[in-house]
């Protein structure tokens, strides 16, 4: 059978094209043409060039010196809270019940975390840990413990840190669970005739069984850590001084605070490139780790790698950028 | 190497005391001796995955107890027990190779690694898996992988017995005539008790020396491939083993009669001391009943259909409500529909309540 010809057949995908356009397309257009702009107001704008991404690279100067300071510290944060989060997480999915109706209690339990909102938590540890008033913050002082998150950056950062673990190691530890439930009795009842002890069976069944779902587990804790903003805004507002100052908060400063309308601009951009780069890298990895099981395809956990969840924190962005 | 034997063993998964009707593996004792290939036959949820859970102590069964060699060993953990078990679904440690996953059981319990490493070669050059020794585990074939959850079990020297939970389930057909030769030979070899747990009665008639059929949780006979074709002690495994399976019908037995619709039948032994009020039938094997031309003082029956093996052709026939097979010869064919079946009194057995009854020569 021939196909039918009909070029009016492309008028189809013109809501598509226009939904994208305005969705995507045009606010990233603006901004990048704000990054290569300055503006002292007024709606005047002078050509820049390269000129803020050439200042944003270069540590010497102020944008440079902030944004490659913001990113570190940044960096930092997302390395500690994966370094505590997946372990936690895989040591509370281990000890969870498989059975029984304890299952849904501790599932519910795991979940709250995961339901409030950004901002609530943030108040709920800015409260919690203020030394006149806050419960653990009173608490620590009484017990001679000199703590205060507002003036101590130590302090500052354990809060910020402890707060995050407390958001979201839940969701490490449900992916893990998810992970184990799908590993066949007969892999723990082999393992049990082989004489295995319990580190055997987590080395030679449970993690590699798990090592998916725990790639997800990571790409998403990274990329979720790596834009957070909300809640050390709440606690800490970034401070005492500069000390929990991340990426996003840092642009918001220069967006909103400065108005520099170029610099937030060119720093958006170079902030959401970075995302895509680690995203891609992840989502390589991921899908030569499915190429890799294809064969042994009939035993294995039903758990895709999902191409969305790789592409999900760009639209998360965008927000930032309708800013600048 | 050992000898087990089962002593009142039962299981209940809804614990002890629950109706004994109900129970997953009603009590049995049995024995098992050293070096036997056992096949335990029976359809699905019959008892026989539970009876072997309950030998490799994955279960702990709610009474009786299992001995080894004469030690009971029942409260002893898998571990602890010289037990191999292989699986319906092949079990591999996905990061390990094919030479490290026969390594494990070993490894596990701290053996000096140039023994390890003899072993290994040993197994590996037994189940012929040499030359995949050094690769990943997880590339290979399905026959393979159930080689090496094979392997695991036999690389170590203590063990007792080998227990297979329909482990050719996940194979091609071809490649599982070969692999269940591989287990015989293995079986000649290395004189291991081998238990055998199938719902396929090829599998078990040509793996085992000793058939045991399990019906409804219950150890129904246990016998030579020959004994439970020739003498099925219960309708089931006259229905259950054989194909077509036995015809068992309906009848009214007094001394060396038996009356089937008003037909008589002669029968090679007495039959006098029936349990009153018990159900009573006959069975045959349709190897053993020919349909003929319809002849008086034979048995009238309606043709169904006539099923052609090759071989061997068997008439679908029906007298009033049973349904029945029988041989039908080269040649034999019918003019309007119905035949006479001529039974051989030697093979005619009787049962009451599904139990085989002796009869008195």
């Amino acid at each position: 059978m021939d196909k039918t010809v009909n070029q009016k057949a492309w008028f189809l995908v013109l809501p598509v094209f226009l939904v994208v356009a305005f969705s995507a397309v045009l606010p990233l257009m603006t901004v990048v043409n704000y990054s290569m702009q300055d503006t002292f107001g007024n709606n005047q704008f002078f050509w820049n060039g390269v000129g803020w991404f050439k200042e944003l690279l270069d540590p010497s100067t102020d944008l440079g010196g902030r944004f490659l300071a913001s990113l570190g510290r940044n960096l930092f944060f997302s390395m500690v809270i994966l370094a505590i989060e997946v372990p936690l997480g895989i040591v509370i999915a281990l000890s969870m019940p498989r059975q029984g109706w304890t299952v849904a209690a501790c599932l519910v339990i795991l979940a709250l975390p995961l339901l409030i909102p950004w901002n609530v938590v943030g108040t709920i540890w800015q409260i919690f840990g203020r030394p006149d008033i806050g419960l653990m913050g009173y608490t620590l002082n009484a017990m001679g413990f000199d703590y205060n998150y507002v003036s101590n950056a130590i302090d500052a950062w354990v809060t910020v840190i402890v707060m995050d673990v407390w958001h979201w190691t839940s969701l490490v530890a449900l992916l893990c669970y998810a992970g184990l439930k799908s590993i066949p009795e007969a892999y723990y009842q082999a393992a049990q005739i082989d004489g295995a002890s319990r580190w055997a069976v987590f080395k030679a069944i449970q993690l590699p069984k798990m090592n998916r779902v725990l790639l997800i587990a990571v790409l998403l804790r990274f990329m979720d850590s790596f834009m957070i903003y909300t809640e050390p805004f709440v606690v800490t507002g970034g401070g005492p001084g500069n000390s929990t100052t991340f990426v996003s908060i840092e642009l918001v400063k220069i967006a909103l605070g400065q108005f520099d309308l170029g610099k937030a601009a060119a720093l958006s951009l170079v902030y959401n490139l970075i995302i895509l780069i680690v995203c891609w890298i992840f989502y390589t990895v991921m899908t030569n780790a499915g190429a890799e099981r294809k064969v042994q395809a009939e035993s294995e956990p039903a758990v895709e790698p999902k191409p969305s969840s790789g592409l999900k924190p760009v639209p998360a962005l965008k927000p930032k950028e309708g800013v600048a | 190497m050992a000898r087990i034997d089962l002593v009142d063993l039962a299981h209940s998964y809804g614990g002890n005391d629950a109706p004994q009707e109900t129970f997953a593996l009603k009590p049995v004792t049995m024995t098992w001796r050293q070096g036997g290939a056992y096949a335990l036959l029976g359809p699905s949820g019959c008892g026989k995955t539970t009876l072997l859970n309950v030998i490799s102590g994955i279960i702990t069964p709610s009474r009786g107890k299992i001995l080894f060699d004469e030690v009971d060993i029942t409260p002893l953990s898998t571990q602890k027990r010289n037990i191999a078990q292989v699986f319906q679904f092949p079990v591999i440690y996905d990061t390990m190779t094919v030479g490290q996953n026969l390594a494990f059981p070993l490894k596990n319990r701290g053996v000096p690694k140039a023994e390890i490493d003899k072993r290994v070669a040993e197994i590996g050059r037994l189940l012929d898996l040499e030359p995949y020794l050094n690769r990943k585990a997880t590339r290979l074939t399905a026959d393979a992988k159930q080689k090496i959850s094979l392997g695991r079990g036999l690389v170590r020297s203590d063990v007792a017995a080998v227990l297979f939970d329909e482990p050719l389930t996940v194979i091609d057909p071809e490649l599982k005539w070969q692999l269940r030769s591989k287990l015989k030979a293995l079986h000649r070899e290395l004189d291991l008790t081998m238990i055998y747990v199938t719902h396929d009665q090829t599998e078990a008639l040509t793996f085992a020396d000793t058939v045991v059929v399990m019906h409804d949780g219950r150890v129904v006979q246990s016998g030579t491939p020959a004994e439970l074709f020739d003498k099925p002690a219960h309708t089931f495994v006259g229905y259950f083993i054989g194909s077509p399976g036995m015809n068992i019908i309906p009848a009214e037995v007094r001394g060396r009669e038996a009356r089937i619709d008003g037909h008589v039948i002669a029968l090679n032994r007495a039959y006098d001391n029936l349990p009153a009020g018990a159900k009573i039938e006959i069975g045959v094997r349709p190897e053993f009943v020919d349909a003929v031309t319809p002849a008086p003082g034979l048995l009238t029956s309606k043709i169904e259909r006539i099923d052609d093996l090759g071989r061997i052709r068997f008439a679908r026939v029906r007298v009033g409500d049973a349904k029945l097979a029988a041989r039908a010869p080269n040649g034999f064919t019918s003019s309007d529909g119905s035949a006479g079946l001529k039974f051989d009194p030697a093979h005619i057995h009787v049962y009451a309540d599904s139990r085989l009854v002796e009869g008195a020569a």
